[in-house]
């Protein structure tokens, strides 16, 4: 068995029932493949006990799953009226133009894919931006140069 | 009232690290838990009755009558569930997120007591798929409970993270979505305590509602309900945000002034400018006018102005702030988080928007006002659940209490403020997935 099988499995035991395990399936699904493929579809399929229909038809309800390639960075930056009352806009904008990328674009190497997001849950730390899906606060326009700095150092 | 917090639910955060064990225990944590399970579940359900606590995640609804709907063991023998509603989305509250990130021992605390009242023996904690770092702190919290089966019992508790979808707050589509499914509501009734997840007698419960049950064991519940004002009884976590001095979360006494919550604890409105408006309990409730903030932050005053406190997030908005655009990014919000079950919510929200986008632009003609207060009247009470309802309510406030406004946009062929204002041209994510179209 392979060991993401393993790991649906071992998923699958914390519930009464296995569909509860779909989204955390998912997930795991998305971070091996980079996004959810056909084939990552099939294979999270194969170890929930269903098909890559269903697996499909529940991955696209969600923003977090991505049925299309994205880049191995994610950068979003929360645009809701507290953030933007900050100055959120501004912050896009300057990742637009540092990345050389419009939002919700990946750049051309598939490093960094760039996109808007709803309320992040840190309207008192403003403006917040999730770069790999860890939250940095109180980000100004003038810290996106060294946030994508970091990025493509690789850090 | 003086603008001092109350720390409850936030207690010993400011002399200890309350996310270790150790600390928590120091300060007598978990003692709570250990009373309770030497009283019988009814009565722990009457202790917090006895408290007034009502739910803190948004409906308000009494906890304590809630837990008592739940047939008993010998009534329905199939598993009973204790869900935390963990998945805060609502824009302008942050205070879960705070909750689990400062004090998970007494959250978690909060959710063993639950058990204890239900008799149930399966906490899920459903947590906003966003939310990384609080799930990191509860992971380590969980960690250390699981070493100690003195306090943990028989219970399991399984942390369910989400994937993004604000409609997922809402009890059902929650257990939709832990059940493995798209995150869309369900008809009610019949109700999770009757029928939940997995067709079981299900309480789902909020992070703070949970987080606030230590207390009110420790100290007894009708020492808690001394606390706050008459039907909103002991603390609240504010997130206060937007134009003030000192955005954050404080802990107050239910009943503090909401002036006192924006002036005092959140430093008034920098640069020296005008408060124009607050929303005063997350996008989802009606909106205040700056001076309207001689209120009680509490449920029955803000009901006299016809608005809530919700999941009591405080945004406060400068006289900078155009209300069109302010409309525009709601609607944007509720648009993009429709699930898209219900027609008129899922319709009707695009449309709000596009109308929105026409009265900015100056192409709108009068009626569209009038079109735009219709659309929100048919979105009304026509939809299994609130989202769709929240944004119409929401939105039409604005226009009710800025019709000036929204008629200068007409007359003027434009926006007043244009660039000036700080919500112009904000790119929202529905606006990436599919650009708005303009009806010819």
């Amino acid at each position: 068995m392979s060991t993401y099988d393993d790991a649906v499995q071992e998923i699958k035991a914390r519930y009464p029932d296995w569909r509860s395990a779909a989204l955390p399936a998912l997930r795991l699904a998305q971070e091996q493949h980079g996004y959810l493929s056909p084939e990552a579809l099939r294979e999270c399929a194969e170890a929930l006990g269903t098909t890559p229909a269903f697996c499909e038809a529940v991955a696209s309800f969600y923003d977090m799953l991505h049925l299309a390639p994205i880049g191995r960075h994610m950068v979003e930056v929360c645009t809701n009226v507290s953030c933007a009352l900050a100055g959120a806009q501004q912050v896009l904008e300057n990742f637009e133009q540092e990345l050389g990328i419009r939002a919700g674009e990946t750049t051309e190497d598939g490093e960094v894919t760039l996109r808007p997001i709803e309320c992040l849950g840190g309207c008192g730390w403003a403006t917040v931006v999730s770069v790999d899906h860890h939250y940095r606060t109180h980000v100004k326009p003038e810290d996106v140069p060294a946030i994508v700095q970091e990025l493509r150092n690789g850090d | 009232m003086a603008t001092e917090p109350r720390l409850i639910v936030m207690a010993g955060t400011e002399e200890s690290d309350l996310t270790r064990l150790a600390e928590y225990e120091a300060i007598g944590g978990y003692r709570a838990l250990q009373k309770a399970r030497g009283l019988t579940p009814q009565a722990v359900i009457d202790e917090v009755i006895a408290s007034e606590l009502r739910g803190r995640g948004g409906a308000f609804f009494p906890t304590g009558r809630k837990w008592a709907f739940v047939p008993k063991p010998d009534q329905n023998p199939n598993p009973h569930y204790v869900v935390v509603n963990a998945d805060e989305s609502e824009p302008g509250s942050f205070k879960d997120n705070e909750i689990m990130a400062r004090v998970p021992h007494r959250f978690f605390e909060g959710c063993l007591i639950a058990a204890h009242a239900i008799e149930s023996k399966n906490v899920f904690v459903y947590i906003r798929g966003e939310y990384t770092g609080p799930h990191e702190i509860l992971l380590g919290a969980l960690k250390e409970l699981e070493a100690r089966p003195d306090l943990r019992g028989d219970v399991t508790i399984v942390l369910h993270r989400g994937a993004g979808a604000y409609i997922c707050g809402e009890e059902t589509a929650l257990l939709e979505s832990l059940e493995g499914k798209r995150g869309q509501p369900r008809t009610k009734p019949p109700f999770p305590a009757i029928q939940g997840l997995y067709a079981s007698p299900t309480v789902v419960n909020n992070v703070e509602t949970l987080a606030t049950l230590p207390p009110i064991i420790e100290m007894g519940g009708a020492e808690y309900a001394k606390l706050g004002v008459p039907d909103s009884r002991g603390t609240r976590l504010v997130s206060i945000s937007g134009h003030v001095e000192r955005p954050g979360n404080y802990e107050i006494e239910n009943g503090t002034s909401l002036r006192d919550l924006i002036y005092g604890l959140g430093g008034g409105i920098p640069g020296g400018r005008a408060l124009k408006a607050v929303i005063p309990g997350g996008s989802s409730t009606v909106i205040l006018k700056g001076d309207e903030i001689d209120v009680g932050y509490d449920f029955n005053s803000l009901l006299k102005l016809n608005t809530a406190m919700g999941s009591a997030g405080v945004v406060a908005l400068d006289d900078s702030c155009c209300m069109v655009q302010l409309g525009i990014r709601i609607s944007e919000f509720y648009e993009h988080e429709s699930c898209g079950k219900c027609t008129p919510c899922r319709e009707g929200t695009r449309w709000m928007t596009q109308i929105l986008r026409r009265l900015e632009s100056g192409e709108a003609v009068q009626s569209e006002l009038d079109l735009l207060l219709d659309v929100c009247d048919r979105i009304n009470g026509k939809c299994l659940c609130p989202l769709g309802e929240t944004a119409a309510v929401a939105v039409a406030s604005y226009v009710e209490k800025f019709r000036a406004e929204f008629i200068a946009h007409v007359d003027q062929g434009g926006c007043p403020f244009g660039e000036s204002s700080p919500l112009h041209d904000v790119l929202a994510p529905v606006a990436v997935h599919a650009p708005a179209t303009v009806p010819a």
